[in-house]
C-alpha cells in the first residue's frame, strides 16, 4: 500500500471572527526544530490585512466596550473553559513546534488557562482599585474612572509560544478594548490554534484579531494607523521603539513598551500577571460634577 | 406624447457578470487621487431624514463647499473640489440656498411626495413649483411605482411630463426606486419611459427602500441612456443613490460610466452620486494617499 503523506495545515489569519488567507497570498513554512522539515504553512500577513484587522477592531469597539464588566469577565472565563477542554491539542502542537517536553508545554498551557480565570475575576474590580474620588476645594463631586483606550495594537513577545499572547490579550480585552495582535514570528501556530478556540468562546467578531507573519513588515503600519489608539510592545529593539514613538505621534498614540518578562518569567505569576497590566490598557477620565446647588 | 415601451429584455446573468468584471480594475496612486477628486465633485451631498434641522443643513452646506478643512487640505497636495449639489427636503431648500449663496454648489430638492410618490398629481405639481420658487436648481422626483407595476405606463409618463413642465429651468432627476421594480427588465423599461417623458437625469433610488443602487442596476440604466442617445441624440444624466459608501465602490461606478458612455459622461453635469457617508471615505483615502497613514473617522467631521 502507498504510504500516507501527512497534510500540512495552513494556519490562516484571524480577522473579524473569520480565518482569511493573507490578502497578499503570501505564506511561509515553519520548520520543525528537530527534523528541519516543514510542519505547517503560515499566512504572512500584509499591510492590507492589518488595515482590515484594524477596521474590524474599530467596528467591534462600541459593542464590546459597552458590555457590562460582569459580562466581559464571563466571556474571559468561557475562553478558559474552552481552552481547558482542548489543551491536549495545544500541548501536542507546542511540542511539535518548539521541541519542548510535553511536561513543559503542559505547564505553559495550564498557566494560560489560569491566567484567563485570574483576569476574569478582575473584570468588575479594577475600577475600584484604579478609580478615585478626589478631594477638591470647590463644591464638586470629583471622581476619576478608568475607560478603555480603544483599538490597541499588541506586538507579542517571542519568548514563549502562547503565554505572552494570553498575558497581554486578557487584560486588554477585559478593560473593554479591541485588539490587533502581531503574533510571535517564531511560534505562530499556537496563536492561531488559540484563535480557533476564541472563535468558539462567545468573544464577538472583531474584538480579537491576530496576524501572523514578519513583524517588521507590519509594525510600521500599525504605528502609523490613525485608527489605532495605543500600541503595546514587549521587547527592547531600539529601532522599533524609535519608530513607535515617532509614527505614533501623529495621533498621539499611547505607546507602552517594556522589555520584561523574559523566558520562563512569563510563567511566573509574580512577574507576568498583575492588575497593573490592566492599567496599561485604560485611560483615566476625571469628571467634575456640581453639588449643593 | 407617443410612448415607446417595447424595450429589449435584459440578460440578468450577463449584466451582473459584466458589472462585476468591471469592479476588478486596480486603480492606484495618481489615477486614484484623480478619481477620488472627480467623485467628490460629483456628489449630491444628501440629508433626507425626519430629524433634519436648519442647523444640520447649514453644517452640511459648509461641508459641501469645503469638504476638507483648509489646514488639512494643505497636507493633501492640492485642492479638494466642492461637491456638485446638496440634496434636501423641500422645507430645507431656503436654508440651503442661503448657506450656499455665492458658490457653485447647487441645491437639489426632493419633491412629488418623496419617498413614496403616492400623492395626487396636482399636489406633486404644486410641490415642484414651490421648491423651484424657493430656489431649488434641481428637482428629484419619484415615480409612482404602484402605477408602474400595474402597467399604467401612460399615467407614470404623464406625471413625469407634468412635473418637468412645473420645473421650468430647474433640472429634473427622476427616481425610479429600482429596489421596488423587481426585475432588470422593469428597470430598463422605466428608464426608457422616464427619458421619453422629459427627465434630465435618471436616478436609481430614494435611499429609503431595502435595496438601493447596485452596480447591476446602474449598468442597466447606463445602457438605456446610451441606447436612448443613439436613438434620439439626446443626452441624459445618471445618478446612482444609496449604499455607495466607500471610495472603492465609487471608483467602480466611474469605471461603469467610462466603459458604457465614455469620457463625455464623466462630469458632474452628467453623472452624480447620491451619498452622504461617501464624502468622508473619499477624504480619508485622499489624506491616506498623501500621508501614507490609514485614516480614522475620529478625525473627520460627523455629518
Amino acid at each position: 500500500m502507498q504510504k500516507r503523506s501527512e497534510i500540512l495545515k495552513t494556519y490562516k489569519l484571524f480577522i473579524n471572527g473569520q480565518f482569511p488567507r493573507s490578502e497578499s497570498g503570501h505564506y511561509f513554512q515553519l520548520l520543525s526544530p528537530k527534523t528541519k522539515k516543514p510542519i505547517a504553512n503560515v499566512a504572512r500577513g500584509s499591510r492590507k490585512d492589518l488595515r482590515d484587522a484594524v477596521g474590524a477592531a474599530r467596528k467591534a469597539l462600541p459593542g464590546w466596550s459597552s458590555k457590562t464588566a460582569y459580562n466581559r469577565g464571563q466571556i474571559l472565563y468561557r475562553m478558559a473553559e474552552v481552552l481547558e477542554g482542548r489543551k491536549e491539542e495545544l500541548i501536542a502542537e507546542m511540542v511539535k513546534m518548539t521541541g519542548a517536553t510535553p511536561k513543559k508545554a503542559e505547564q505553559e498551557v495550564t498557566s494560560c488557562i489560569d491566567r484567563l480565570v485570574w483576569y476574569a475575576g478582575w473584570s468588575d474590580k479594577y475600577q475600584q482599585i484604579f478609580g478615585t474620588v478626589n478631594p477638591v476645594a470647590a463644591p464638586y463631586f470629583n471622581f476619576t474612572l478608568p475607560e478603555p483606550v480603544g483599538v490597541v495594537g499588541i506586538i507579542v513577545s517571542d519568548e514563549l509560544p502562547l503565554v505572552p499572547l494570553v498575558s497581554k490579550l486578557a487584560p486588554a480585552i477585559l478593560a473593554g478594548n479591541t485588539v490587533v495582535m502581531l503574533a510571535s514570528e517564531k511560534y505562530p501556530l499556537s496563536a492561531i490554534t488559540f484563535a480557533e478556540m476564541i472563535a468558539t468562546s462567545d468573544v464577538p467578531a472583531g474584538v480579537v484579531n491576530i496576524l501572523t507573519g514578519i513583524k517588521k513588515e507590519l509594525i510600521a503600519h500599525l504605528a502609523k494607523h490613525m485608527d489605532v489608539n495605543s500600541v503595546n510592545y514587549t521587547g527592547s529593539d531600539p529601532e522599533i521603539l524609535k519608530m513607535l514613538q515617532e509614527e505614533g505621534a501623529a495621533n498621539v498614540k499611547r505607546i507602552i513598551a517594556h522589555d520584561y518578562p523574559k523566558g520562563d518569567e512569563w510563567l511566573n505569576n509574580e512577574r507576568a500577571q498583575s492588575p497593573y497590566w490592566i492599567h496599561s490598557f485604560v485611560e483615566m477620565k476625571t469628571t467634575w460634577h456640581p453639588i449643593g446647588i | 406624447m407617443t410612448l415607446d415601451i417595447s424595450q429589449t429584455t435584459v440578460d440578468q446573468v450577463g449584466i451582473e457578470e459584466r458589472a462585476a468584471s468591471l469592479a476588478k480594475r486596480s486603480i492606484k496612486k495618481e489615477t486614484k487621487i484623480n478619481g477620488i477628486k472627480l467623485a467628490m465633485s460629483m456628489i449630491d451631498l444628501t440629508t433626507l431624514e425626519g430629524k433634519d434641522s436648519a442647523g444640520k443643513v447649514e453644517a452640511m452646506c459648509q461641508k459641501a463647499i469645503h469638504p476638507l478643512d483648509p489646514s488639512t487640505e494643505l497636507r493633501v497636495n492640492g485642492h479638494v473640489p466642492s461637491v456638485a449639489a446638496v440634496c434636501v427636503y423641500p422645507n430645507m431648500v431656503a436654508v440651503a440656498k442661503k448657506a450656499l449663496a455665492g458658490t457653485h454648489v447647487k441645491v437639489a430638492s426632493v419633491a412629488t411626495g418623496f419617498p413614496s410618490g403616492l400623492t395626487p398629481l396636482p399636489i406633486k405639481i404644486e410641490e415642484t413649483k414651490r421648491v423651484v420658487d424657493m430656489g431649488a436648481d434641481e428637482v428629484d422626483m419619484v415615480i409612482d411605482r404602484g402605477a408602474f407595476l400595474s402597467g399604467e405606463f401612460k399615467k407614470v409618463a404623464n406625471e413625469i411630463a407634468k412635473v418637468k413642465e412645473a420645473c421650468g429651468l430647474a433640472h429634473l432627476k427622476v427616481i425610479l426606486e429600482t429596489g421596488e421594480l423587481e426585475t432588470y427588465d422593469n428597470v430598463r423599461k422605466a428608464s426608457w419611459l422616464a427619458m421619453q417623458a422629459g427627465a434630465d437625469f435618471i436616478k436609481t433610488s430614494t435611499g429609503k427602500a431595502a435595496v438601493s443602487a447596485t452596480p447591476g442596476v446602474t449598468l442597466v440604466m447606463l445602457e438605456a441612456i446610451r441606447d436612448f442617445w443613439y436613438k434620439t441624440g439626446k443626452r441624459i444624466g445618471m445618478k446612482p443613490a444609496g449604499g455607495i459608501r466607500t471610495s472603492k465602490q465609487a471608483m467602480h461606478y466611474l469605471v461603469l460610466v467610462k466603459e458604457t458612455l465614455g469620457d463625455a459622461w464623466l462630469s458632474p453635469d452628467w453623472f452624480r452620486f447620491g451619498a452622504s457617508t461617501l464624502t468622508n471615505d473619499l477624504l480619508m483615502q485622499l489624506v491616506k494617499e498623501s500621508t501614507g497613514r490609514y485614516q480614522s473617522l475620529d478625525y473627520f467631521t460627523v455629518d
